[in-house]
Formats: C-alpha cells, sequence, structure tokens
C-alpha cells in the first residue's frame, strides 16, 4: 500500500483514498482529424508501461477530488514527488527533453 | 499412553482452574493455560491425523505456528473452524475439536495402505499419475480431495463479527521475546509511541520454556514481569498478545491479527465485541524480534507419533507439567538440546541423549546431564525410529566425525519418545515480504537477517542469529540505542546483564544418514504436512530441477499451511547437497505473506454485508414498501421491480402495469438516475466536447437527450440533459453510471480542458424525479400545478420548466422513456414521499398505476429505447446502435470518440448493429444473450451472427418482441434469421427496433 501526498490537500494519505487515474502527460492530438489512424491509435491504446520510473495520474477521489500528477518507480513503489498538472508537466518535460 | 502430567516450577497451567474438552468424541481433563496440544499430550493422545500423501500416522511435533500435523477442527456448524494446529488453539471448558485427515476415519486409512508401496508415489506422483485420460479429471479430482482430508469450511454463515484498527506510531516491535521486550523498553523509555505485538497468549518468548538463566539478577519470568509492568506504565506503549504480525508491505505496512475471544468458550464470548481485530500498522521503525524455531534432524521414520522437537518436548514439559514420555531419547546436533533433555532428567524422566558430535557439547552441560542420571552417546545418530502409531525404540549408528556418513552400528535403544534438534532456525519471513533477503550464516547453520537490517527495519536477537540470551540482548541494545540516537534521543543506559556461557560449535549435519543409499532405506520426512521425504528431494535433482523455487513445486516441500516453518532448511541443505552446491548458493525460496493462517473474516473486518457494498434507498421507499414492491437491485440502489396485486406473479403484474400506463397513466420512481449539476460561463461548451451531440443552440427550458462516447467511439453513457440557464445544466447518467460519469467529467476538465470553466456537483441525492407516464399524465400534473401552463403548445415534448407542484418548488422536464405523453417532477428529496403520495392522489380518478423496473423496461424496448450495458457492450459506436441523429459531426471542437468514428475499423462493413426481432411465433419470448445464425445449421463452428440484447412479452402489442445486434443488421430487415438457445433454434423476423407509435405522435400528444 503506497502512501501518497496530494499536493492540494497537502497531506501524506494511504492509497485507499486515491484512485489510479492512468499514465500521465499523454498528449491528446491537436486537430484529431489531422492525424492518421496509427497516430490516433497510439494515442488512444498505447501505453508506456516501463520497469521504472513512471509519470502518473492519481485522483484523491475520496478527498478534494482533484487529479495531480505522481512519479512512481515500478520496481520499488518509490514514489519521487507528487505535483500539481501543471507543476509536474514542467519537470516532466525537463525530464523528456 | 505416554504422555503424562507432572508438576513443574514455574509451569503456566493453573492446576486450580480444571476444564473438560472432547476429542474426536472423548471427553478429556486438562487445566486453563493449556493449549489443545499440550492437553492431547497430557493425556496421552498421539494420533493426531493421516499424512496428505501416503495417510501416514502423525502426532504433534511442535509447540506453535511450526506445527506441520495436528491440523484440527475446533467446533461445529456456524462456528466452525477448519486446519487450526492444536498447538495454537487455547484450552477453554467445553471445547469440541476432532482430527481432519483419515480417510476413511483416523484408525483405518485407505492412503495408509498406499503407504506401504510408497515406491509407488515419487515426487510428481499426481502429476504423472492423474494425466490421462483428461475425460477422468473430475473423478481424479473428487477421489484426491476427498482422500486428502483436511478441514471443512463452514457452510453457514459466520455469526461473529471483526474489526480493523489503523495505527500511526514510530515503532512497532514483532515479538515479545526478551529481545523484543528489551527493544520496547528502550523505544518506551525514550518517549516514542511504541506497540508491541506477540502470536502467544503470554509474552516472554523462549523464556516461558527455559527456566536456568538469569537476567539482571531476576529469573527469566521475574525479568519479563518487570518488563511488562514498565511497559504497562508507559502512557505511549502499548502491547497486544495474541498478536500476529502475518504481513510487511511496502513503507513499514505491517498486518497483524489479534485473536479477541477465540480462547473463550463459544457461550461466554461477548456477542457485542468482534472475536478478531485486524491491525494495519504503518510504523516508521519496525524492530523485528521474531526469534527463531528450532527445527527437527531429517532421519527414517522420523514422522512417527512420538517424535517431537527438543523445543516442543522442553516447553510441553516447564510451561505446560506434561512429560511428553517416560523413556526419551534426545537426538541433537547442538548444545541447546541438552537443556531440555537435563530438565526431562530432572523431573524422573529417563532420557538418553545421542549427539551427532564426536565431542559433545561444552564439557559443563555434558557433566550436568550426568550428574542428573542421563545417558550420553557421543558421535552418534538415528538411524530409523522403531513404531508404527507410537514410538517403541529406535537404532542408532556411529557416524563418521567429519563426514556425514555411518562408521559403526549402534544400540538399538527401547524408548517411548524421540525428541531431535538440528538447530535453530531464524523467523526471517516478515524481513523477507517485501524483497529482503536473508543471509546464510555457516557458523550458525540458518538464514538469518543481516545486523544492520534495512531502511526503517531493524532486526535483534535471534532473527540475526544470535542464540545465546546474552548476545541477543547486547546486540538487542546496541542496535535499538543507535537508532534512539539516531532519532535524536539521549543515552538508554546498560544492557540487562546475563552471564554467558561456554558453548560448543553445532555439527553441520541436516540428515543423519542410515548408511544406506537415499530411497533405500527407511523414509526420512523432511516436510510432514506434505509428505515430503528426503529421496524425494534427491529425485526431484535427478529429474533435473536445478532451481530451489522448481524443487519445492515439483514435491510440495514447504507448500503447507505451516509453510514450511520446519521443514524449509532441511530442505534447502539436502537440494544443496544433491546438487553438489553450498546452501547459500542454493538460497531460499521466497517468503510471501501469510506468516500464519488468517481468517477471511478478519481481512473482511467490517466491510461486509451492507458496510461492504452500501444499499441506497429513494425518499418513496416506505410508499413502496405500503404498495408492497417486489425490488431489484440496480447499481447500489434498491428499485421497485414491480407491484404484484394479490395472486399476480411477475407478467401478470407487468401486462397490467404496461397497459395501465399506455391506456390511463402510470407512475413511476425514477429517483436513482444520476443527476449532475454542471455549471460555468463554458458549461456548454464543456458539453459540446463531452457529448457526441451538439449543445450550441439548447435554449434555456429545453432538455436534449445526450450520447457520451469513449475516445474509442463506443456509448459509455446516455441520458437526458436540461439547460437551465445559458450556464447551467441539468445532467443526467443512468442509474449504474453515476459515479463514472461524474469522474469521467472530472478528469477530462482537470486534465485536458483546465481553461473551461465549469463546475460539477453530484445531484443524485438531493433530487426525488417522479415520473408521471401516459395519456392522461398532463391531466394529473394539472391539477397539481397552477403556475406551469402544460398546453401542448406551450410546454412541448423535451421542454422543461421550474415551477410550484403540490406546494413544492419543483423543476418538470416534459421527457419520455417509453414513447408516452409524460412528465418528470423534480423535488427536494426530502418531499419525494410527499410528492409521490400527492401524484397517487391526483391520478386516483384515472386509476394511475405505480409500475416499476419490469415495466419501464418492456415500455422502452416497445419504442427500441436502448439501455447502456444491456443493449451495448462497450464496443457499439452510435452508427451500430443506428443513432448517428445523436451525433454532430460539424461540431468546432473533436468531441470525445469523433476521431474513432472515422477509423477503418468502426466506419467498416461487418459490424454488429441494433435491429428489433419478431419471433415468428408470436407466443415465444426469445431468451436474452442467445446466439443468433443466419439458418438451422448450428454445426460446430457455426457462423454467429450476433446475439439478442433484450426479449420480452409486449402486453400493448399482444406478442413477443426482442431488440438484437446482428452482423449489417441495418441492411437485414425482412431477414429471417435463427435464435438459438438450450439446443434449440427459433426463427424470427429482422425488423426496425421501433416497435409501436413509429411516427412518435404519442410522445408528441
Ligand atoms: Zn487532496
Amino acid at each position: 500500500m503506497l502512501v501518497i501526498t496530494c499536493p492540494y490537500c497537502q497531506e501524506a494519505r494511504e492509497e485507499e483514498e486515491f484512485s489510479y487515474a492512468g499514465e500521465a502527460y499523454i498528449a491528446r492530438p491537436a486537430v484529431p482529424e489531422e492525424v492518421d489512424d496509427a497516430t490516433w491509435g497510439d494515442y488512444v491504446f498505447h501505453r508506456k508501461n516501463p520497469r521504472g520510473w513512471h509519470w502518473e495520474q492519481w485522483q484523491h477521489v475520496a478527498g478534494c477530488r482533484k487529479v495531480f500528477a505522481v512519479k512512481r518507480h515500478t520496481v520499488s513503489y518509490e514514489i519521487a514527488g507528487s505535483w500539481t498538472l501543471a507543476d509536474g508537466k514542467a519537470l516532466y518535460e525537463e525530464e523528456q527533453a | 499412553m505416554s504422555g503424562y502430567r507432572i508438576h513443574r516450577p514455574g509451569e503456566r497451567i493453573n492446576r486450580q482452574k480444571p476444564l473438560s474438552f472432547v476429542f474426536d468424541n472423548v471427553q478429556y481433563k486438562a487445566f486453563s493455560g493449556d493449549t489443545l496440544a499440550s492437553a492431547l499430550l497430557a493425556n496421552g493422545v498421539r494420533l493426531i491425523g493421516r499424512s496428505f500423501k501416503y495417510g501416514r500416522p502423525r502426532g504433534i511435533v511442535g509447540f506453535g505456528a511450526e506445527e506441520p500435523n495436528a491440523l484440527i477442527q475446533l467446533e461445529t456448524g456456524a462456528h466452525t473452524v477448519p486446519d487450526l494446529k492444536a498447538t495454537q488453539v487455547e484450552l477453554y471448558q467445553g471445547l469440541l475439536a476432532g482430527s481432519t485427515t483419515g480417510y476413511p476415519s483416523l484408525d483405518f486409512d485407505l492412503k495408509g495402505l498406499l503407504g506401504k508401496f510408497g515406491r509407488f508415489m515419487p515426487p510428481g506422483f499426481y502429476y504423472k499419475t492423474f494425466m490421462e485420460p483428461v475425460k477422468a479429471w473430475p473423478f481424479y479430482e473428487k477421489f484426491i480431495r476427498k482422500a486428502a482430508g483436511y478441514g471443512r469450511a463452514p457452510t453457514e454463515a459466520d455469526p461473529e463479527s471483526y474489526d480493523h484498527l489503523h495505527h500511526h506510531i514510530d515503532v512497532l516491535v514483532v515479538g515479545g521475546g526478551a529481545a523484543g521486550l528489551w527493544a520496547a523498553t528502550l523505544a518506551g523509555r525514550a518517549g516514542l509511541k511504541t506497540l508491541l505485538v506477540d502470536e502467544q497468549a503470554e509474552m516472554g518468548g523462549w523464556l516461558l520454556t527455559e527456566r536456568r538463566s538469569r537476567i539482571d539478577g531476576l529469573s527469566g519470568m521475574d525479568w519479563v514481569n518487570q518488563r511488562l509492568a514498565e511497559l504497562a506504565s508507559l502512557p505511549n506503549v502499548s502491547v497486544l498478545p495474541r498478536t500476529t504480525a502475518f504481513a510487511l508491505h511496502d513503507l513499514n505496512l505491517v498486518q497483524a491479527v489479534e485473536l479477541l475471544q477465540d480462547h473463550l468458550p463459544l457461550t461466554e464470548r461477548n456477542a457485542a465485541l468482534p472475536r478478531q481485530r485486524l491491525h494495519k500498522i504503518r510504523a516508521h521503525q519496525v524492530i523485528l524480534a521474531s526469534g527463531a524455531i528450532e527445527r527437527p534432524l531429517v532421519f527414517g521414520y522420523n514422522d512417527v507419533p512420538g517424535v517431537m522437537t527438543a523445543a516442543a518436548g522442553h516447553s510441553y514439559l516447564n510451561r505446560y507439567g506434561v512429560a511428553v514420555g517416560r523413556e526419551v531419547l534426545v537426538q541433537t546436533q547442538n548444545d541447546a538440546a541438552y537443556e531440555a533433555a537435563l530438565d526431562l532428567a530432572l523431573s524422573g524422566v529417563k532420557v538418553t541423549l545421542a549427539d551427532a558430535r564426536q565431542g559433545g557439547a561444552a564439557a559443563w552441560r555434558q557433566q550436568a546431564l550426568k550428574n542428573a542420571g542421563a545417558e550420553l552417546l557421543l558421535g552418534h545418530g538415528i538411524a530409523k525410529v522403531l513404531g508404527d502409531k507410537s514410538v517403541s525404540g529406535a537404532q542408532l549408528v556411529k557416524l563418521d566425525a567429519r563426514n556425514n556418513q555411518v562408521i559403526g552400528s549402534g544400540p538399538r535403544l527401547s524408548v517411548d519418545t524421540v525428541l531431535s534438534s538440528g538447530g535453530l532456525t531464524s523467523t526471517v519471513h516478515l524481513f523477507c515480504h517485501n524483497g529482503g533477503r536473508p543471509l546464510w550464516n555457516q557458523q550458525q547453520l540458518s538464514f538469518v537477517c543481516p545486523d544492520e537490517g534495512r531502511e526503517n527495519i531493524a532486526c535483534v536477537g535471534a532473527i540475526t542469529g544470535r542464540w545465546e540470551l546474552s548476545d541477543a540482548l547486547d546486540q538487542t541494545h546496541a542496535t535499538v540505542a543507535a537508532l534512539l540516537l539516531g532519532h535524536g534521543r539521549g543515552s538508554t543506559g546498560k544492557a540487562p546483564a546475563v552471564a554467558s556461557e561456554e558453548v560448543a560449535a553445532p555439527r553441520a549435519i541436516f540428515r543423519l544418514p542410515d548408511g544406506k543409499p537415499e530411497g533405500h532405506g527407511a523414509k526420512a520426512f523432511v516436510d510432514y504436512q506434505n509428505d515430503v521425504a528426503a529421496a524425494d528431494i534427491h529425485t526431484a535433482v535427478r529429474e533435473n530441477y536445478r532451481s530451489i523455487e522448481h524443487v519445492k513445486r515439483y514435491t510440495a516441500l514447504g507448500f503447507g499451511t505451516d509453510q514450511g516453518k520446519l521443514s524449509n532448511i532441511n530442505g534447502f541443505a539436502i537440494a544443496a547437497e544433491a546438487l553438489g552446491k553450498p546452501i547459500a548458493e542454493v538460497g531460499t525460496t521466497t517468503y510471501r505473506p501469510s506468516y500464519t493462517p488468517v481468517t477471511f473474516g478478519a481481512l473482511a473486518g467490517p466491510h461486509v454485508g451492507e458496510t461492504f457494498d452500501a444499499r441506497r434507498y429513494t425518499a418513496m421507499h416506505a410508499s413502496h414498501d405500503a404498495r408492497k414492491a417486489e425490488y431489484e437491485v440496480v447499481g447500489q440502489w434498491l428499485r421497485p421491480w414491480y407491484f404484484p396485486k394479490p395472486g399476480e406473479d411477475l407478467h401478470a403484474a407487468v401486462n397490467r402495469e404496461c397497459l395501465a400506463t399506455r391506456n390511463s397513466v402510470g407512475v413511476m420512481d425514477a429517483s436513482t438516475l444520476g443527476k449532475i449539476d454542471v455549471k460555468g460561463p463554458d458549461a456548454r461548451e464543456f458539453l459540446n466536447r463531452i457529448y457526441s451531440n451538439a449543445w450550441s443552440k439548447l435554449d434555456p427550458g429545453k432538455c436534449r437527450y445526450g450520447l457520451m462516447l469513449d475516445e474509442n467511439g463506443m456509448v459509455m453513457d446516455d441520458g437526458v440533459t436540461a439547460c437551465l440557464a445559458d450556464d447551467h445544466f441539468h445532467m443526467t447518467t443512468t442509474t449504474g453510471g453515476a459515479a463514472r460519469v461524474y469522474s469521467w467529467l472530472e478528469r477530462w476538465h482537470q486534465t485536458e480542458w483546465p481553461e473551461l470553466k465549469v463546475r460539477f456537483t453530484t445531484t443524485t441525492d438531493h433530487w426525488a424525479t417522479v415520473a408521471v407516464v401516459g395519456p392522461n399524465s398532463r391531466k394529473v400534473l394539472q391539477k397539481l400545478c397552477t403556475d406551469i401552463d402544460f398546453d401542448k403548445d406551450a410546454f412541448k415534448f423535451m421542454d422543461g420548466r421550474s415551477g410550484t407542484v403540490a406546494g413544492l418548488p419543483a423543476r418538470v422536464f416534459r421527457i419520455s422513456f417509453s414513447g408516452e405523453l409524460a412528465y418528470e417532477i423534480n423535488v427536494d428529496a426530502n418531499y419525494g414521499r410527499y410528492m409521490w403520495e400527492e401524484v397517487m392522489k391526483a391520478g386516483a380518478e384515472f386509476d394511475i398505476t405505480p409500475y416499476g423496473t419490469e415495466t419501464m423496461h418492456v415500455l422502452r424496448a416497445e419504442k427500441g429505447f436502448i439501455i447502456v450495458g444491456q443493449d451495448t457492450d462497450g464496443s457499439m459506436s452510435p452508427n451500430d446502435l443506428a443513432m448517428s441523429w445523436a451525433v454532430g459531426m460539424k461540431k468546432p471542437f473533436s468531441f470525445l470518440g469523433k476521431r474513432s468514428l472515422l477509423r477503418s475499423h468502426t466506419a467498416g462493413a461487418g459490424r454488429k448493429q441494433l435491429v428489433g426481432l419478431l419471433p415468428l411465433d408470436p407466443k415465444v419470448v426469445l431468451a436474452e444473450g442467445a446466439q443468433i445464425l443466419s439458418n438451422t445449421d448450428d454445426t460446430v463452428p457455426a457462423a454467429m451472427q450476433g446475439h439478442v440484447t433484450s426479449s420480452y412479452h409486449s402486453a400493448f402489442l399482444g406478442r413477443s418482441i426482442a431488440m438484437a445486434v446482428l452482423k449489417d443488421g441495418s441492411k437485414r430487415e425482412g431477414d429471417t434469421v435463427f435464435v438459438w438457445a438450450h439446443g434449440k433454434s427459433v426463427p424470427a423476423q429482422v425488423v426496425s427496433s421501433v416497435f409501436v407509435d413509429k411516427e412518435g405522435v404519442r410522445q408528441h400528444a
């Protein structure tokens, strides 16, 4: 069981209060009609599923109901931190660059 | 009869409190403080069970969680508990227990005969024997399960309750022996919030058995009591006996189960309190002081009842005042077992001690034993035990000083009991539950936890391989003092003083040789519960199983409810020898929770029944009860299913309700529909993105049916949304989809379109909704309301109005899920029942008829209206449902799922589409879920064309109707298809799914 910090509530809480909301920062094509079927299919279906650090979304469903970003290690379950989606995005993009 | 009571100083039983109990239909006497095992031994009962594979007679081997044999069934009926270890069952007055194994009876066992042909049952026996023919598997399974025995699960509901308690603490100490008590004392003195748990009824661990040690000048138990008194005086410390820490998860989450009332007679248990409690403990620091368990040696016929561990024999004597035999052979390879031999000898038992070591124990121990009158045989090992259902003797051999080989025959002893000690095995389980690995310690001959522990987990005492009390306490003190220093806590004083004693090294021997090649001599068991013998491990290695994990699975080593607490190390050592590798390299199998079995009740705790899956009731529930509604569960809601009149069954009631509604007026409780208040300047834009249809032109006072698609373009929910104001909408969802849709809206808003100014509020419970349906519905509403104009042109189909109904502020929507003229009245939920009754009164002159979900389903199917989740399954696009009218492909924003509708597969031919079906025989109601074929040929594999999704008898049409999804269905109107169910094909004609009022005259009336 993870202990997750909600960046809105500023509290470390048991995993039971949260629900997983999928991989973070999947870019929805700005003009979907302009991308081909394969690109659209990647967006809808393909996920990174890494062995290692993973940026993911969690929702504080039994709390403030905010969705936020968590960077979690899929092997050790270590959590590097949690951020609002906007704050996390800057870090995420820095990492990808 | 071999065991008997004997008075021992410091025994833990209370002779002033005699008890009686029944085992296998025989009544016995015991004392308060006994376990079932100690009481059975005191009464001379040895045969407790039959072994799993061979049905060999088995008795009690251990005295705690390590017990592999003595599995019993406790109590009967709803209170019965299967497969408890007799060694862990605290005795109470009137306890009722029985053996779980033995088929057809404990004394005569079919498998016992099989056991005589043991060479025919090699490892993998079941895999090899019960393979072919496949058809016989069910028979094999039945036989194996029956013959395998073991306990019976209760068939009645559990009458007792369970609860959960969460802890957030500084320090958790697991184990209440000397090391754990000292660790808790230090943590407690430092002011840390500390919890100490121990699985036994009494704290003290090995000090409960061992009586010679003195700590700080006190006897062991006096020191324990001093510790407990000090801990009790510290407000920051809690001590929980009868509490087993059974799992350690990430971030120091430890689960422990506390047995609150299991030790009480059923009649004395307090029904208001839980039987067991699950503790979920988050501790900054875990200190593992879980000690060690003595393992037996492996030798020929070491499973005959009367062969036990030396620690068990020692504990029964000192703790329970039970001598396990009159003439006892103690077989050892270490010094500790001398203590058991000495206490037995001093109690008047005739003791012979055989030591596998040529030099024996430290000189002082040998002398003490001789002084007590025991005989000492150095350099000897047991070749085999004699006896069938009970030990009658043992044949010894002389062992080579260095190699584990026989160098000559030894005496044949006449004894009634054999105790063996192969050294201690550290209880490393919790340390390993979430990835920790134990280390092999060749001096101590055990896998142990590393001294340094790991992050936030400290290991103290015997778990690190420190068998001697003085070493264990020194290491505990040093480790905990360093931790406290790290936490900025001050001086901790000195470690408790224990005189250290001279100890001779143990001999690295696990399997005592008998001079014969493995497999040719007497069977020597490693794992009693699964009948795994030393020869089986050799066979597995010979058959090329190299990894210890594979050897485990092939032989079933360590698979039982004891999880190999006695057998694993012996098994690893024997495998290592067979593989020609050091034990450290062979390693261990994986330790997984639970350490000992945990009841389902404790795991579920209070989350059972309605506290697990809540039941929701609408505001008018009492009205429905009064009208004798039958209910069905939808989502978590209890909804009226139908309202039978006396003598009516479901069909009669539904036919009457349908006709009354179509011909006059019906009324339904629609409160369970999900309702979400959507508000904000961008609410309209948000709806445009989230629904497939267009919302830009919906004026205030208007309603619209909306389809929600997932990004894959498939229908996920539907419902009518009303525009209350330019920036304010009242959204409805399906009853079961409300929570999912609410999350769906929030997530898209927060993750993808945070710039949209819109807010969502779930209002399902805030509104009670009464649907008034049928040609006379307008008249009913007009009677109840004076400030809304119900004229057909003033208040049109799909209009919404706010006004006063029966004196209450209300939102009225003219929407219809039946195809009839219909209104939905929404009022504050607190007035739901009042509104329902007012409608009933106003409708009385029209014979207003309440109806439930079944009639609702028939009425909507007559109109071909879908129910998401019944007529759709997550793979239906709007086009498949012939609902492309609800898709606004020209909307500027690419709404959710739009792009997917254009994908070649989604837009291609051959998809299943919604159609209506009319069975050629109008009396036949098709089976929902039935497969559709193109012709009567149902030869496997038949080409399946689709399936029936909804099917009813329509009283209004006087015939059966159905909805179905059919391959290319939109182009097949007029075709005859064959609906296959229960081995029969029924012909039906493909038609439009709108069966009643295709033009929509009724709903626009
Ligand atoms: Zn929060």
